[in-house]
């Protein structure tokens, strides 16, 4: 538990992180809350001969809601997202899963940026982002670009982000309709067994609108449209939730882990995304 | 003329003695950060080592090579069991009479074990460095499971090829240790040929680990000028280490001081010596510098001592309305590359033959096979007497198997086979002799305050309800009664390599009336400087303010077996109380001398010795203290001091009976802990609050243990839990809330009737928490099935059981 020498940067603007990621290519990753990165240096799992830590850089931990808007900085803490209430009004799923991350020190620390761009496929953030319909904006030596948090994710810690780039923050359109992220876990600090975020709209008795994602059930983060689609038109009954499951069934890979073995992964989903699906559905 | 005084009462509570809650005296440094833990001690131009370990559990070590490790600026020096032979040190043996391999010698038996160690100027240095020294292997095929172990020709222990004998008897293949048998094969067999009703069943009490919050680590000092060895550690029993290190070091004994510092948890990780502290020595010796080595928390999982591995095989036999008359128990103990259990000398499988539990069965028998695999050495008693958790969980499940067999409450099966009060002292069938208990008063105190009949009434409406499809969750009443046998022991049957498990205690009062007291013990956590000032404060009528405990310097304190399987209550405290007894009779004569009145004409009172029948004539302790030392009394030495070496007629036995309700979600597998009710019996209770911790502490570790906790290996024998992140080490969120109770039944033969209590609720826990889960599904044809209970095993059961269909 004892990391390999680094060099420590400390940039005050983001000009500096991308010339110094310009600088030193390969060697060098930037660190939003340290969370995820620094076991993994401490563990020599990662290798990081110049670590670049982002806390400097104004205006990273803004969290801002215009005209139904919201954009949150990559620097904002899980603690923020619980303890800021129009942001609790606005997004409430946010609150609801930045409550299942861990525990409280974690969250003073851990930052939605970090979450995002590690490319962990246990970490909950990409699933609420892609159940949101979220844009991961980026800044690298060409400027800025945003990528679909649905479109974001390519494999286990690898993500469309380029080795220069820096994740700067994520946007959506505020959600309006029934929510719910539902996470089961061995633990108080585990990764999800199975977890799912769902958003639902609500028209003449019917579901108009649906998103559903899932967490830690395949090496991506999974947007099942699918899903969401079998829940359109339907009063959220039985049979629209088995068609739900049944669509997700189809778009999850999980692995066999310490926490159980594939069967059971899957049939703990399908339970997670029902329970999620008729909380949002009471919530619309 | 004396002052005027306080009433009686208030004396009494001025004392604080036996049966106050007195807060710890401890937690003032350690909630301020202040403790002062092995990786706290930095000595000038210290040194810093670090282990290379084996990635592969069989291997045969064809290379080492340090070049590049010793080219790294900071390198001192790199240990291969090739530095150490000339010493004789690349072997050490263990408690169990066996020996084990402090650096590789030619080949690795496990993933994790030590190949060489590495001294460095700086902890981060040494880390590097580590991963510097080039060691090529040659894999061998790997064995992960004890049956096939003695099936395989792959011999594993190719340094006892040949040996026939070991040190418990013959071993019956290159893979087995020992078989150690109780109790009588013939007659328990003939009385399960002929029963009415015999149960059987296999379980795994699974690998675990103690995991305590502080690994385990060691700083070794060398002073070549006077050729003094300073060894501080996280060692709970730090004078057997002290002998030991002499022993192998050839360093004489007077030379070698070890301490024992803050311990952050011990749970028996603590007990036996690991290479880290040979190597550490070895270092300190090598380059006459201070060497610190401290693991981190994989290391610690990986490779320092595991608890439990015991595949258990039961047969219990009973008459038609229950009464049982015979059980029978096969165990095949995995005990990894090394036997290094650590049990007193004579018991290769601790006390497993307690394993009759508290129940009045007329005949048992118990063998235990022990065999190695490729997984880590260990076995240790994890929060329990030697291997008495094994013991209970068996008996505990062989009570509910059979309660299924006959079709019957378990609750009742208990009651109508539990020892009888006027029973005791009672003798087992497999030999031991239980001090005294009183099983039904606390049984039905608990079955009562639980509503024990309405649990099942609401439980067999759950089921109705369950299978009309209105709930998912099924209730489990889980039950356990356990009897322990704590207190290690008598001489004449327990040692730690030849050590008699005496304890001992040594006060010396000071001029004005404080105290300071000395034991053999170690707390690591237990709050020992907390209530051994009690328990002393009863005994010579000293406020327990006014006294200091101090524990683990072996230059210091009086020669004593440390801290495990709950001794240091009934051992340490015995002779804590007998030393002060001897304070007490001396005072006593000056007492006397200075009321001039004859020794018979005086008596204790609380805090002073009153002329009988005068009680206004008294000369407080305080008093008697001063005159032992500022004036000549004729026929008596000046000062205040004795010691005492206890050495215990018998071991005691906590018993207790617990309650747990847990609601069971069928489809993900996830128990609730609806309520854990826990009443203990330690005898004679010296301060309620720090009971109650334990309890708290130990059923959480319990807890821990039946619902997740474990040491899996893959069939590679690589370890696959290997952090906290797959290690499940509860937090405030897991546990429940605990209702704690009890009874009391003073120990006999303990001075002060206190039979220990800091390991009961796991031993007790670990059954209930499992009988729970497993009484959930008792109305759906569930007979047995293995810990941990974790979300998947669970859910696992329910699929088994035709619940999700």
């Amino acid at each position: 538990m004892i990391p390999a020498a680094f060099d420590y940067h400390r940039p005050k603007s983001m000009d500096e992180v991308i010339a110094l990621l310009g600088e030193h290519g390969d060697d060098a990753r930037v660190m939003a809350g340290g969370h995820s990165l620094i076991p993994m240096m401490k563990l020599r799992m990662a290798e990081v001969p110049h670590l670049i830590d982002l806390q400097d850089i104004e205006n990273l931990a803004e969290i801002t809601i215009e005209e139904g808007h919201i954009s949150l900085g990559a620097m904002v803490t899980q603690h923020d997202l619980i303890t800021h209430s129009k942001l609790a009004l606005r997004a409430p799923i946010l609150r609801e899963a930045a409550l299942q991350i861990a525990d409280p020190q974690v969250r003073y620390m851990g930052t939605i940026g970090g979450n995002l761009a590690n490319g962990d496929p246990g970490n909950d953030m990409p699933g609420v982002m892609q159940c949101l319909g979220a844009r991961i904006n980026l800044i690298g030596p060409d400027g800025a670009r945003s990528v679909a948090a649905r479109d974001y994710y390519e494999a286990a810690y690898m993500t469309d982000r380029e080795d220069d780039e820096v994740l700067v923050s994520v946007d959506f359109q505020a959600p309006s309709g029934g929510y719910a992220y539902e996470k089961q876990k061995r633990k108080i600090g585990d990764y999800a067994t199975a977890a799912a975020a769902v958003m639902i709209t609500k028209s003449e008795g019917k579901i108009a609108s649906a998103s559903v994602a899932m967490t830690n059930l395949s090496d991506v983060p999974v947007w099942s449209e699918e899903a969401g689609a079998a829940l359109v038109g339907t009063a959220c009954d039985g049979a629209a939730l088995e068609a739900a499951v049944a669509a997700m069934l189809g778009d999850i890979d999980p692995s066999e882990d310490n926490r159980g073995p594939v069967a059971f992964k899957r049939h703990v989903a399908g339970v997670i995304l029902k329970r999620a699906i008729t909380r949002a559905w009471g919530r619309a | 003329m004396n002052d005027m005084t306080p009433d009686r009462e208030e004396r009494s509570a001025n004392l604080k003695g036996m049966g106050c809650s007195r807060k710890r005296v401890e937690d003032a440094r350690f909630t301020q950060g202040k403790g002062n833990y092995v990786d706290d001690i930095k000595l000038p131009d210290m040194l810093h080592g670090d282990f290379v370990r084996s990635p592969y559990a069989h291997a045969r070590v064809v290379s080492v090579n340090k070049e590049a490790a010793l080219a790294l600026p900071g390198v001192v020096a790199v240990l291969t069991a090739e530095d150490l032979a000339p010493l004789n040190l690349h072997w050490m043996p263990t408690l169990a009479g066996d020996k084990q391999m402090v650096l590789a010698d030619g080949k690795v038996l496990f993933q994790g074990q030590e190949v060489a160690f590495v001294v460095a100027s700086d902890r981060y240095v040494a880390a590097d460095a580590v991963e510097l020294v080039e060691v090529e292997y040659e894999e061998l095929p790997v064995i992960t499971d004890p049956f096939e172990a003695l099936k395989s020709d792959v011999v594993l222990r190719e340094d006892l090829e040949g040996q026939t004998e070991g040190a418990h008897g013959p071993r019956k293949h290159h893979n087995h240790i020992f078989t150690w048998e109780q109790g009588d094969e013939a007659g328990t067999n003939q009385v399960l040929d002929n029963a009415e009703v015999v149960a059987e069943e296999t379980m795994y009490y699974h690998r675990t680990h103690p995991c305590p919050l502080e690994t385990c680590g060691s700083v070794a000092s060398m002073d070549k000028v006077n050729g003094k060895l300073t060894l501080w550690g996280t060692f709970q029993a730090p004078h057997v280490v002290r002998t030991v290190a002499s022993l192998l070091s050839g360093i004489e004994e007077h030379n070698i001081r070890v301490v024992s510092p803050d311990i952050g948890g011990g749970f028996g990780n603590k007990v036996g010596v690991y290479p880290g502290y040979v190597c550490s020595i070895v270092a300190s010796i090598v380059t006459g510098k201070p060497v610190k080595w401290v693991e981190d928390r994989m290391e610690n999982l990986m490779s320092t001592a595991f608890a439990r591995d015991y595949h258990m095989t039961g047969k219990i036999s009973a008459t038609k309305d229950g009464k049982i008359t015979g059980l029978h128990c096969h165990v095949t103990a995995d005990h990894g590359g090394f036997d290094a259990c650590a049990d007193p000398t004579k018991f290769p499988a601790g006390f497993m033959n307690i394993c009759t539990g508290s129940y009045d069965i007329p005949v048992a028998y118990l063998a235990v096979d022990g065999v190695y695999t490729n997984k880590a050495p260990g076995g240790v008693s994890y929060r329990c007497s030697f291997r008495v958790t094994e013991a209970v969980y068996f008996i505990e499940r062989m009570i509910e198997v059979l309660a299924i067999e006959l079709d019957m409450d378990a609750a009742e099966l208990r009651r109508i086979n539990f020892i009888k009060k006027e029973q005791f002292p009672y003798t087992a069938a497999l030999g031991w002799e239980y001090d005294s208990g009183d099983y039904h008063t606390a049984w039905d105190k608990a079955l009562e305050t639980v509503e024990y009949d309405a649990l099942r009434k609401e439980q067999a409406e759950r089921v109705e309800a369950f299978k009309r499809g209105e709930t998912r969750k099924l209730m489990g009443v889980g039950l356990s009664f356990f009897t322990e046998i704590v207190g290690a022991g008598p001489v004449k049957n327990c040692d730690i390599l030849g050590m008699g498990m005496f304890d001992s205690c040594e006060i010396r009062i000071h001029p004005t009336g404080s105290a300071i007291a000395r034991l053999g013990t170690i707390s690591q956590g237990q709050g020992h400087a907390t209530t051994f000032a009690q328990i002393l404060a009863s005994e010579i009528g000293i406020s327990a303010d006014s006294i200091t405990i101090e524990e683990g310097d072996t230059d210091t304190a009086p020669y004593g077996l440390g801290t495990y399987g709950s001794r240091s209550t009934p051992v340490a405290g015995a002779a804590t109380a007998m030393a002060g007894r001897k304070i007490r009779a001396k005072a006593q004569m000056i007492a006397a001398y200075l009321l001039e009145v004859h020794d018979d004409d005086v008596e204790f009172d609380i805090d002073r010795f009153v002329v009988k029948g005068a009680p206004e004539r008294f000369k407080t302790m305080k008093e008697i203290a001063y005159a032992a030392y500022n004036q000549a009394i004729p026929g008596i030495e000046p000062g205040l001091e004795a010691v005492s070496y206890y050495d215990p007629p018998n071991m005691t036995y906590p018993f207790g009976a617990y309650v747990c309700v847990m609601d069971i979600d069928v489809d993900t597998g996830v128990p609730e802990i609806r309520r854990f009710y826990a009443l203990d019996d330690c005898g004679t209770r010296i301060n309620p609050m720090i009971i109650e911790g334990q309890v708290h502490g130990g059923l959480t570790e319990a807890l821990a243990v039946a619902l997740g906790q474990e040491i899996a290996y893959d069939d590679l024998g690589n370890v696959k839990t290997g952090t906290l992140m797959d290690f499940f080490l509860p937090t405030a969120w897991e546990v429940p809330n605990y209702e704690t109770d009890y009874t009391v039944t003073p120990s006999p033969h303990h001075p002060i009737g206190a039979k220990g209590v800091g390991e009961s609720p796991h031993v007790g826990g670990v059954p209930c928490f499992s009988n729970a889960v497993q009484d959930a599904f008792r109305a759906f044809g569930l007979r047995h099935t293995n810990m941990p209970h974790d979300h998947w095993r669970i859910w696992q059961t329910a699929n088994g059981l035709g619940l999700h269909d």
